[in-house]
């Protein structure tokens, strides 16, 4: 067994500087478009977002990107490209007024993580299984998992919430201890993404849960996931990304 | 045998009943046949001219139904699709699972979401559409049914009790999930037991059906592109190559060289990335810490690589039917592979670490066995059943995108048990960097995209995904849009034989046998 203490004691650190110091490595963020003031070609790159994530106001390109699905038609295979940040603080605060479910001082250096399923595809999942990996090492930062309700005080979801998995999901809420918060993890978390608008899920889960915490992308990156897990303890203050104009909850059941 | 003899057997035993027909462009043999014969043409399929069960593709028609029984033979062989149709009124189809058992899943899915009925298939119903939580009755994949119209649910049962099969003296069942475990996917398993093995086990899936094959119908090329990279993202790539290659097999277009390469690049990255990952699981399942922390800084390392490449981690947002959206510099691609055969080179060596630690060896040799008949039966795919000893590849069997211009091996192992899986990912591994290097140096100048006439017909794009052997059958309508979407995933195939490896072993041992099937609840549910 000797050979894997070696191993691991040669490997290293390898954890990011993040949250202290920024993490600056290639290939960490999938980034998003940044809108702002935009010539002729406006209407055009409004109409190839195939998620409608894209709007005009005021003569400037707005983004949603609770909708953003990074297909990048806006900046692929146009003569005038979106501008396109590859920043990854992106957790911004949910529909549900702040502080009213907030957790106190006690968690803020300790929380236990409740990962659910409700319908993703695997991509965001897997970004979350990143975060225990040494690169991002979440445990250093007080964030365990736990496969237990009773002991969760995040809900971490993830995937549109399909009809079957609505159940499951309240239930599990329910079985929570207060206080206790709800981070929606990926676009199709937040808007449904390229599955809104169907028979068989909800569009996000706020039709579903009240969230406290929203992480855009698709799939966020693990510090997207990461800058998240802070907001919703209190440690970041949340991104301004999530436009917060032109959403509304469906008001839910608490 | 070849074609010629064959379309001979067929026409002479079957004399009017049955008549065969043949599509070059695509390599496909065609017999359509009566109800009355699908079972016993379906048997000589398998039986005698040894064809493989793909899947099973419903189509509505305007006033009939059509079943397409798909089968593909090894190299050369090509495809064979069966097809039988009746009027939409008589939606009775004899089943055919007696001699394709690989089929009964997918007369179970036609079941539950057309309402067609198989007579003879042993156990029918709640399967996709769980009866706890839809209304009897509900056909949501029929022409009539909206897609987008919210749904009336049952009430959740809160009676409802787990089915038991072995009735034993202290007998009891173990449910776990859909919501178990750490950061896993939704999926609910039964464990029967009487103590300390598991002599019964079922899984129980689709929790997470998202409906995609429905969502698609009416939307654009461009739109279920999206669908198709999205519903099962860590394999991405793979099944959005398998639905462009589908567009553009009926527009009849031809993907540029560099784009052909770069695909193939990309799928294989991919495939690296996404063994790297499965590997990590294993590790994960066994407890081992510092091999699980080692495969995961490898899988990290593979995502930055592919996201510093292409933009993306998982590779969303490269293809388009025609080639690539995007060109990537030559020099970014032979940079990416020197990481990527850094990364390998240290892959290997974690091989060579775990196969001296005998700790590890206990709890992964000779548990979840799956027989070279069982592999063969349930016509498993994947590394699955190359390390049972069934050589199947679809990069082989079926070339597709260029992949005959390169040179690799498929690697089998003929043990079945999880150690032969896991050996099995490693040297796919190997051949995907062999096929990454090969491709980076083939790649020349050149266009990467050449826009594809979309109009109406029907293909079957298959891909060797990094799971296994996927098929997406397409049809567009006169519009351009599409009609029908089916997609045949590898887990869904995999999934159908899981159960028979989790029995018979200790209850420790179902999270390791899990882990070493790979297996996508995403790709399954669809």
């Amino acid at each position: 067994m000797s050979q894997w203490v070696i191993k691991g004691i040669r490997t290293g650190i390898k954890t990011t500087a993040y949250p202290r110091g920024a993490e600056n490595a290639a290939g960490i963020t999938p980034g998003l478009p940044r809108g702002g003031s935009f010539g002729t070609g406006a209407a055009a790159l409004i109409e190839r977002c195939l998620t409608h994530a894209l709007d005009r106001t005021d003569g400037e390109i707005s983004v949603n990107s609770r909708r953003c699905v990074h297909c990048y038609r806006c900046v692929r295979g146009v003569e005038q490209p979106l501008n396109w940040e590859t920043t990854y603080e992106w957790a911004g605060a949910g529909g549900v007024p702040p502080l009213t479910n907030e957790l106190g001082r006690p968690f803020r250096r300790s929380i236990h993580v409740l990962v659910v399923d409700a319908g993703d595809c695997g991509a965001c999942l897997n970004e979350v299984k990143q975060l225990n990996n040494p690169y991002y090492n979440m445990h250093r930062l007080g964030f365990f998992i736990t496969p237990t309700p009773r002991h969760a005080d995040v809900l971490l979801v993830v995937g549109p919430v399909t009809d079957q998995m609505r159940f499951a999901l309240k239930k599990v809420y329910d079985a929570m201890p207060t206080p206790k918060r709800v981070v929606a993890v990926g676009a199709c978390a937040l808007s449904g993404g390229v599955f809104a608008k169907s028979f068989v899920c909800a569009n996000g889960v706020a039709d579903v849960l009240p969230v406290d915490v929203e992480v855009p992308g698709n799939p966020p990156p693990p510090l997207a996931i990461l800058h998240g897990l802070l907001v919703a303890v209190g440690r970041k203050p949340p991104s301004q990304t999530p436009a917060p104009a032109g959403h509304a909850p469906a008001a839910a059941a608490r | 045998m070849n074609r010629t003899e064959l379309q001979e057997q067929i026409e002479s035993r079957w004399l009017g009943q049955a008549q065969y027909g043949f599509d070059a462009q695509t390599a496909t043999i065609e017999v359509r046949c009566t109800r009355t014969l699908l079972v016993e043409v379906c048997r000589r399929v398998v039986e005698e001219w040894d064809f493989s069960f793909a899947g099973l593709i419903v189509e509505e028609g305007a006033s009939e139904w059509q079943l397409r029984y798909a089968f593909y033979g090894e190299r050369g062989a090509g495809w064979m699709h069966v097809l039988v149709s009746a009027p939409l009124a008589q939606n009775v189809f004899p089943s055919v699972v007696e001699w394709v058992h690989a089929a009964d899943w997918h007369e179970r899915e036609a079941e539950d979401l057309f309402g067609v009925r198989f007579e003879g298939h042993p156990h029918l119903g709640d399967f996709v559409l769980h009866d706890d939580a839809w209304q009897e009755g509900v056909e949501p994949m029929r022409r009539g049914f909206d897609a987008q119209a919210a749904m009336r649910h049952r009430r959740p049962d809160t009676d409802w009790r787990p089915r038991r099969i072995v009735q034993e003296p202290g007998a009891f069942v173990m449910p776990i999930g859909p919501i178990f475990s750490g950061v896993t996917e939704s999926v609910h398993f039964l464990l029967e037991t009487v103590g300390e093995d598991v002599i019964r086990s079922s899984t129980r899936l689709f929790y997470k059906w998202r409906a995609v094959e429905k969502l698609a119908e009416g939307k654009t090329v461009d739109e279920v592109l999206l669908l198709a990279e999205r519903f099962a993202a860590t394999t991405a790539f793979a099944h959005g190559l398998a639905f462009s290659q589908a567009v553009e097999s009926i527009g009849g277009a031809e993907v540029p060289a560099r784009a052909r390469v770069l695909r193939v690049y990309l799928a294989e990255l991919e495939r690296l990335r996404q063994h790297a990952g499965a590997i990590q699981e294993i590790c994960e399942s066994t407890a081992l810490v510092v091999a699980t922390s080692q495969a995961g800084i490898l899988e990290e390392e593979l995502l930055r690589v592919s996201g510093e490449l292409t933009g993306h981690r998982y590779l969303f947002g490269l293809l388009a039917p025609g080639g690539l959206l995007c060109d990537l510099p030559t020099e970014a691609c032979r940079r990416a592979l020197s990481r990527s055969q850094d990364i390998l080179r240290r892959l290997n060596e974690l091989e060579r670490q775990l196969s001296i630690s005998s700790s590890f060896l206990d709890r992964i040799e000779e548990v979840g066995h799956i027989s070279a008949a069982t592999a063969k039966a349930y016509s498993l795919v994947g590394p699955v059943a190359r390390a049972s000893g069934l050589a199947r590849d679809v990069r082989r069997t079926r070339p597709y995108g260029g992949y005959e211009a390169f040179s690799f091996d498929v690697p089998t192992e003929t043990e079945g048990d999880g150690y032969a899986r896991l050996r099995v990912l490693f040297a796919e591994a190997r051949q995907s960097a062999r096929i990454m290097e090969q491709a980076a140096a083939a790649l020349k100048e050149g266009d990467v995209c050449r826009p594809v006439h979309v109009r109406a017909g029907a293909a079957l794009g298959s891909v060797e995904a990094p799971r296994g052997a996927t098929f997406h059958w397409v049809r567009l309508d006169e519009g351009g849009r599409i009609a029908r979407y089916r997609v045949i995933t590898p887990s869904f195939a995999n999934w159908h034989s899981f159960h028979l490896a989790a029995e018979k072993f200790a209850f420790q041992d179902f999270p390791i046998i899990l882990s070493t099937f790979d297996l996508s609840v995403a790709e399954n549910d669809r």
